[in-house]
């Protein structure tokens, strides 16, 4: 068989064994606590599959999909930002603040709101850089700490100076409202559910990404560092340079993750607003293996099962099943990953000896 | 030569080992003699008190447990960032096996759940080369997931919920020692020198007086144990052949192998022994700490565990030291305002002694600036009258970012800490 | 004794990698207690042989008996329990641990349950004083000289009770007083019986210091001599064969024009100097060679040289520019190509497609990228040109480079080099690791471009191929260029007493 579509087919193995695998277990586990897994299938795919659903896969996927890049762009070159958690949740505290603090059309209201959160997240993120290029501190460790700090600082920042003035027995804290003119309106409606005008910038910031990373002489340079700093730098790249540009623009995409929740949907930081994206976002870059399309495609599967598990209650099945849908998903496919990417290796070592074996045949055959 | 320029005082191995434990007794002198004078001075008497000191171990225990759970893995090369995850299990199972069959078994099912956190990362980091950071990331995850479920299935309706259990009784011992520190052995009241002593209020004498007590006086057996295993990590890591065997895989796995070391099984066991560890750290949680299982319980505690391990430069005393200072910082932030605000005179002494320290030394720009952040704490301390909560939340974590910042060079992880390593494999 | 059986004795050992056969019908005689050189080139098979011997590889035929029985090595662990031991060219030494630990490793005493470092101490010292290997039991490796880590290793492997001792290149680290009191360390262990096994494709040294030599070319085993009956010209013949193409490039394309000029550069790693008012000029058509033995400097200097480490002191130019304070990607836009003496580590993204490969170092320019963005197009017609030109044997340019032999890794990375038409060339060991047609080929290529008006930079580690391609031929000694000789009068003999200090500059 042709290698390519031999090796084509070798990486389509990893999202269908994983997928395999993730039912397996949860099948498993459905049956251990009495339950019928294909009846529980059965109404998730039908639940799952209305329009409202549809819409609301979309909504819940946007985010992930936002955190998914931002971790990926660092994955990319071998940097692990594990602080996108931190970084979306100043930034979108930050821009709700600043926000609310200013008037201009509307337009502009909302491109402000954005570099506000992007210049934020880019700033925290870009501390990590120059301390692991000026300091040498890994930016694991570095990115875990600034998460914890995020959160202080943050909380700190919204009790004393960002919070809207409460009523006197009022207890909601949270940023003051953003006017209208900082507000996203919605894409459309389908099925009773809003579908938020966020997935276009989103899509978009997909597509830059894509091209940034596999279309451009930065994206050269950052896949070479991640590949190979030694070569990389004899080649020309500036790895230090490097690493800070890439957490900035890691940065600054992770302060956008918060921005279609609070632009379409909340219009303020309240203590209700979304946690635990940026983690999130480390799970779709895996199992999207780094790459903007399969980050889409994981976005929307996760979005999908968590809308889709919400009629498991209904049906007496506790819903936190899928949770663990999730983390086989994960799991299966990092480990998939690996065993499939040494035996295309194999495969491609096999393929270029054949071509030097029938090279050389040829090179006797001219010279007898 | 290059390596002429390593600090001697650094080096690994048993001269090592004792230099730096007996360095940080001085130091931990040197500590004490501060805190009192400025206890004295500003009159914040939890600064130094028997109780803060006892709420500090009872904070670190899980810390260090954790960071050396980490120590455990990272020796033998493979880096742990599903720490936090394992600890997570190791609530979760702690308040089950506690909820069901009683404190002890909490604790073994704790230990037990943490260590299989800890074979998933084995398989998927020794086994199946996966990267080590994405394994862990992913184990944090799946745990997460995992417990959530468990608790739906097996604490709702029980008394419990989706993110909790019900309450956990415990019954395990607490020890203190009598005559010195009180407690009633055997229906005795016991006399409490210690306790005395430290009501004098006497400068040092008091305040050495109330530490002793913090590590007499109702301890949880389980804090025994914990503060048993950093001495007994110490020898069994360096000082058995197992240890070394281990020891050498995080090194040079290649050598190892060429010398017949099952690389692959010292790295197993490092990353179980971690995960347990982890999971003895869960089950202390929920069965010393809080009485009842509650979904987010671990509050980045492995990560911390994590910091303090890098903070103790993968060395058990410097692990023990780190999660002290930590549990500490804690202690204070939940007793007692008064004593944060005091803490903070204490920190500027403290980096302005290292700022003079420094320029002796003929370090001048690290002297400089540390004199002129203590300078800054300093008006801080004369301007302010208290401390946000938040900021002293943030210590630990502002601590290890500036320790790493000032001393990553100087910290010697093992040397094949985070490389993948397949076996056959015949370069480093 | 003559009755004796042999220490070692192989017999057709064959080897076969894929696309290589490695070692072919190789047969080796050693006699108990004395030392046995094993020469040969770069890439002969010398290394494979010794780890099959090890039990690190396991050949695909032939037998292997040790004291006149035969044996089944399938792991180091085998070779070890029939009192055979390596010393690995590479250390394999765990630096963070201490001498004492490195050498118990695998084999601990224990004492009630904990290590006995006590006894170990004692056996430790006993085998220092025994076989006269000095060492502090208690020290960190990491605080040790190189020679003092090779007797590391060597103790590790006596500390099992090995007899029979391989030595792989073990000279090449060192500086000439260490390889001196390495050679009194061998002739004590002769002395105490120890039989001894020696890598090497350093003539002088083999002659030196072995009882009998077997040569190894391009698989196969050619004689076995001894010392005294050859000259250091026989044996070499012996070890490239009669019908190697030396490389001769006699015409001279030197022109006046200087590309590269290098004025009293130094360069400081840490405390020491490892690069010290080196001065050179290159013109365009001129080939020049830099003789050294390794880790007299040549890295640093091609460091310098390629803006990855900033020179102390001193000046570079190319053509009319100062380019010292340049960063890297501006000397390659400006014309400086680059051959790295490692491939895998410099050299190549492994598994990323031939033609991001073919681009690496040249991503900035055309045909490669236009403005900030990449031309798949033009790189991949640019890749195929290479794959062409430098006969690459590969299925096409969307193979990852991985799956390449290291020979057309090596053609893949010089095409991509010299396509560009630099007007400088830093080739740190051009022909290392592949095979002797390859080898010929890369020299034609070379001589070629020189006459296009190419100035080169050569750095290598085979004499013959510095002399027969070299226009000028300095030697590098310690840091600094001790001797400026003509390459059409040197001897490999002379140039290698000049190499090891053995003779000093005449003109420098």
């Amino acid at each position: 068989m042709n290698t390519r579509i031999k090796v084509a087919l070798l990486w389509l193995l990893v999202p269908v064994s994983a997928i395999v695998l993730a039912l397996g277990v949860s099948s498993l586990v459905l049956i251990i606590i009495g339950e019928n897994p294909l009846s529980a299938f059965r109404s998730m795919a039908s639940y799952g599959t209305q329009p409202n659903s549809l819409a609301s896969m979309v909504n819940r996927a946007v985010p992930l999909y936002v955190a998914g890049l931002a971790v990926a762009i660092g994955f990319k070159m071998n940097l692990f930002n594990i602080g996108v958690e931190g970084q979306y949740r100043l930034a979108a505290l930050l821009s709700a603040a600043a926000g609310a603090a200013v008037t201009l059309p509307a337009p502009l209201h909302i491109a402000f709101i954005m570099l506000v959160a992007m210049a934020v997240g880019a700033s925290w993120a870009g501390i990590a850089g120059v301390l692991r290029v000026k300091r040498g501190v890994h930016e694991v460790v570095s990115t875990i700490m600034l998460n914890f700090i995020a959160t202080g600082v943050g909380a700190y920042l919204l009790a004393n100076y960002l919070r809207k003035p409460r009523l006197p027995n009022e207890l909601i804290i949270q940023t003051r409202q953003i006017p209208r003119s900082g507000a996203l309106p919605n894409l459309a409606v389908v099925g009773g559910e809003d579908l938020r005008s966020f997935l276009v910038i989103a899509i978009a910031v997909g597509i830059a990404v894509y091209v940034l990373i596999w279309r451009t002489r930065f994206g050269y340079d950052l896949r070479a560092t991640g590949i190979n700093p030694e070569a990389a730098r004899a080649s020309g790249v500036d790895p230090n340079r490097m690493i800070v540009r890439t957490m900035l623009i890691s940065g600054a995409i992770a302060g956008l993750i918060g921005m279609s929740d609070l632009l379409g949907f909340f219009h303020a930081y309240t203590l209700d607003f979304p946690t635990g994206l940026g983690f999130d976002g480390i799970a779709v870059a895996l199992v999207g293996l780094n790459h903007p399309a399969g980050i889409a495609v994981a976005a929307l599967l996760f979005g999908w099962v968590d809308r889709a598990a919400q009629i498991l209650d209904l049906e007496g099945i506790p819903k936190e099943v899928i949770i663990i849908t999730k983390g086989v998903i994960i799991l299966s496919v990092v480990v998939a990953y690996e065993v499939v990417r040494r035996i295309v290796q194999a495969q491609q070592i096999k393929a270029a000896a054949e071509a030097t074996r029938k090279l050389e045949a040829k090179k006797e055959a001219v010279a007898a | 030569m290059s390596w002429a320029a390593v600090d001697t005082a650094q080096v690994e191995g048993e001269k090592g080992g004792r230099l730096e434990a007996r360095r940080i007794l001085y130091l931990l002198g040197l500590v004490i003699l501060l805190l009192s004078a400025v206890r004295s001075f500003t009159d914040a008497s939890d600064l130094t008190s028997s109780n803060t000191y006892g709420a500090a171990l009872r904070l670190a225990v899980p810390i260090l447990l954790a960071g050396l759970g980490g120590l455990y893995a990272e020796r033998t090369g493979v880096v742990n960032i599903g720490l936090e995850g394992m600890m997570i299990l190791g609530t979760w199972f702690g308040a089950w096996g506690g909820v069901e069959f009683g404190a002890w078994w909490g604790v073994v099912l704790g230990i037990l759940g943490g260590a299989m956190g800890g074979l998933v990362h084995a398989v998927a980091t020794v086994s199946f080369g996966v990267n080590q950071i994405v394994s862990g990331v992913a184990v944090n995850i799946l745990a997460a997931g995992v417990t959530r479920f468990l608790s739906v299935i097996a604490f709702t309706g029980h008394g419990g919920g989706a993110t909790q259990s019900p309450q956990v009784t415990s019954n395990l011992p607490n020890l203190t020692v009598p005559v010195l520190a009180g407690g009633k052995p055997f229906g005795w009241q016991s006399p409490d020198l210690l306790g005395w002593f430290e009501r004098q209020q006497w400068f040092l004498v008091s305040d050495v007086a109330a530490l002793f007590r913090g590590f007499m006086a109702e301890l949880s057996i389980l804090t025994v144990i914990t503060l048993l295993l950093v001495p007994a990590t110490y020898f069994f890591l360096w000082r058995t052949r197992l240890g070394l065997r281990m020891r050498s895989a995080g090194e040079n796995p290649v050598a190892a192998e060429s010398l017949g070391v099952p690389v692959y099984t010292m790295k197993y066991l490092g990353v179980v022994i971690s995960g347990a560890l982890a999971g003895l750290a869960g089950a202390f949680l929920v069965l010393e700490a809080a009485g009842i299982y509650r979904e987010g319980q671990t509050g980045g505690r492995g990560y911390i565990g994590l910091a303090a391990m890098i903070f103790g430069n993968w060395r058990p005393t410097g692990v023990a030291a780190a999660a002290g200072l930590f549990g500490y910082t804690d202690a204070l932030n939940l007793r007692s305002a008064q004593a944060v605000h005091a803490l903070l005179l204490f920190a500027a002494i403290a980096l302005l002694g290292l700022g003079v320290w420094y320029l002796v030394r003929g370090r001048i720009s690290a002297g400089l600036l540390s004199g002129a952040i203590g300078v800054l704490v300093l008006v801080w301390y004369a301007v302010a009258e208290d401390v946000p909560r938040q900021f002293i939340f943030i210590t630990p974590y502002v601590a290890t970012l500036l320790v790493l910042a000032v001393a990553s060079q100087r910290l010697r992880p093992p040397a094949a800490d985070a490389l993948p390593y397949r076996r056959g494999q015949q370069t480093s | 004794m003559d009755e004796q059986a042999p220490a070692v004795e192989l017999k057709a050992i064959t080897k076969t990698f894929p696309g290589v056969v490695a070692n072919d019908d190789v047969n080796l005689t050693v006699t108990p207690g004395e030392i046995h050189a094993v020469v040969g080139e770069n890439g002969a098979g010398k290394s494979t042989l010794m780890k099959i011997l090890y039990g690190m590889i396991r050949p695909d035929g032939g037998t292997i008996s040790v004291n006149g029985r035969e044996v089944h090595l399938r792991s180091p662990k085998d070779a070890i329990a029939s009192g055979i031991g390596m010393v690995h060219q590479h250390f394999m030494l765990a630096t963070n641990l201490t001498v004492l630990e490195n050498v118990i490793l695998g084999s601990e005493p224990t004492h009630g349950g904990a290590l006995d470092f006590d006894a170990a101490r004692d056996r430790i010292r006993d085998l220092s004083e025994t076989y006269g290997v000095p060492l502090d039991p208690d020290r960190l490796v990491e605080d040790l000289a190189v020679g003092e880590r090779q007797r590391v290793e060597i103790l590790k492997v006596l500390y099992r009770g090995a007899q029979i001792l391989i030595l792989d290149e073990p000279t090449a680290v060192l500086v000439p007083q260490e390889v001196e009191e390495l050679f009194r360390n061998l002739e004590d262990l002769k002395g105490r019986g120890v039989t001894i096994i020696f890598i090497s494709h350093k003539l002088d040294e083999v002659l030196e210091i072995a009882d009998s030599i077997t040569v190894i070319r391009a698989g196969h085993t050619v004689a076995t001599v001894k010392p005294r009956s050859v000259t250091a010209r026989q044996l070499a013949e012996l070890m490239v064969g009669s019908e190697l193409p030396t490389p001769e490039t006699r015409e001279s394309t030197v022109t006046d024009e200087v590309m590269l000029s290098v004025r009293q550069m130094g360069v400081r790693v840490g405390e020491r100097w490892t690069l010290q008012d080196v001065s050179f000029d290159i013109r365009r058509g001129e080939i020049l060679g830099i003789a050294g033995v390794e880790g007299n400097g040549q890295r640093e200097l091609v460091d310098a040289i390629m803006g990855m480490r900033p020179p102390q002191q001193g000046s570079i130019h190319l053509g009319g520019d100062d380019v010292t304070l340049w960063s890297s990607r501006r000397r390659r836009e400006a014309g400086i190509g680059y051959v790295p003496e490692d491939r895998h580590l410099r050299g190549l993204l492994l598994p990323s497609p031939l033609w991001e490969n073919a681009m690496l170092g040249k991503q900035t320019m055309p045909p490669f990228s236009s403005g900030p963005w990449i031309d798949r197009r033009g790189a991949h017609q640019r890749t195929v040109d290479v794959i062409r030109e430098y006969h690459v044997a590969t299925p096409g340019p969307d193979t990852p480079a991985l799956a390449l032999s290291g020979g057309n890794q090596q053609r893949l990375i010089l095409g991509r080099e010299m396509i560009a038409e630099p007007k400088v060339l830093i080739a740190a060991q051009p022909t290392r690791g592949i095979d002797v047609g390859a080898q010929a080929a890369v020299w034609e290529q070379i001589r070629g471009a020189r006459a296009a008006g190419l100035a080169l930079l050569l750095i290598s580690a085979d004499l013959e191929e510095l002399i027969g391609l070299s226009d000028t031929l300095y030697v590098i000694l310690r840091g600094t260029l001790v001797a400026k000789l003509d390459p059409a009068t040197v001897t490999p003999e002379e140039l290698g007493s000049y190499m090891t200090g053995a003779r000093e500059a005449a003109s420098a």
